[in-house]
């Protein structure tokens, strides 16, 4: 398996650590605690399309959100979270 | 008073020789990690080419002027080799030292690519890997830095990994020598 890093290119698997489910970026309020612990804890395992965070580890250090494909394997993209530059 | 003896970071570790591949400790060289501010690419290229006459390297690149080198070594963050960094570099960007934390280590020889074709997992042909380029990349179960020499390349790892990545070079360049031997 290879991921396409924006800022790497084609790099194989291993360079690569899986962290899960990109929701993670979309923090809600906690207003609702309900809300925020089905939001902490739960997470579908769909065959098809996921949204995954992929921490580019032994590379250029950047989290990507990488979509892809469970059933085919497809990688579909690869995006930055953040810019390219660092702060 | 206890004399201390300074070792360098491949100390008692090499040269090693197999076939025409040879492995030996680079120069010692300053290190400076380089990590601009948001928004603050431009300026520090601007710093920089007062200074070295370099820009800051794009990502995946090296960029070089005299015996200084820039080397992109991940997002946002480049090392700069082989000079002081100008204290005007601060002003734009996190400055650290570094140049006591890392091994540097030549693999040079015509079967070199072969050697690391066995432990860095990228391709490492001349059109894909030129003599501009720059990775961060694993050898075996190593981070490193990696560019190319003239006749070969340079790894640049964490010191405490040294004997590991000596170990693991030096062992493929065996199993490369074994296998010119058959032809
Ligand atoms: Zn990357």
């Amino acid at each position: 398996m290879r991921l396409t890093c924006p800022l790497c290119g084609a790099r194989d698997r291993r360079e690569f650590t899986y962290q899960g489910d990109a929701i993670m970026l979309t923090r809600p309020s906690n207003d609702d605690p309900t809300a925020f612990s089905d939001w902490l804890h739960l997470r579908d395992n769909p065959a098809g399309r996921t949204r995954d965070l992929w921490y580019h580890e032994a590379g250029c250090c950047a989290w990507l959100v990488v979509e892809r494909d469970t059933v085919t394997h497809a990688v579909h993209s690869v995006a930055l979270v953040e810019g390219e530059d660092a702060d | 008073m206890t004399d201390l003896i300074a070792r360098s970071p491949a100390f008692g570790l090499t040269p090693v020789a197999y076939g025409a591949t040879t492995l030996t400790e680079g120069p010692w060289q300053q290190l400076t990690a380089l990590m601009p501010f948001a928004g603050q690419t431009a300026r520090i290229c601007t710093a920089l080419q007062d200074a070295y006459g370099l820009n800051f390297p794009a990502p995946g690149r090296l960029t070089r002027a005299g015996h200084t080198t820039c080397v992109w070594t991940g997002r946002g963050q480049a090392f700069l080799v082989g000079s002081e960094p100008v204290q005007d570099l601060a002003r734009y960007a996190a400055v650290t030292d570094q140049s006591d934390a890392w091994v540097t280590l030549d693999l040079t020889g015509e079967q070199a690519a072969e050697v690391l074709a066995r432990l860095v997992p990228l391709d490492l042909s001349p059109r894909a890997f030129g003599a501009d380029h720059a990775a961060r990349t694993l050898l075996g179960h190593a981070a490193i830095q990696l560019h190319r020499l003239e006749n070969g390349f340079r790894i640049r790892g964490f010191r405490s990994m040294a004997r590991t990545i000596v170990h693991e070079t030096a062992d493929a360049m065996a199993a490369v020598a074994a296998r010119a031997a058959l032809d």
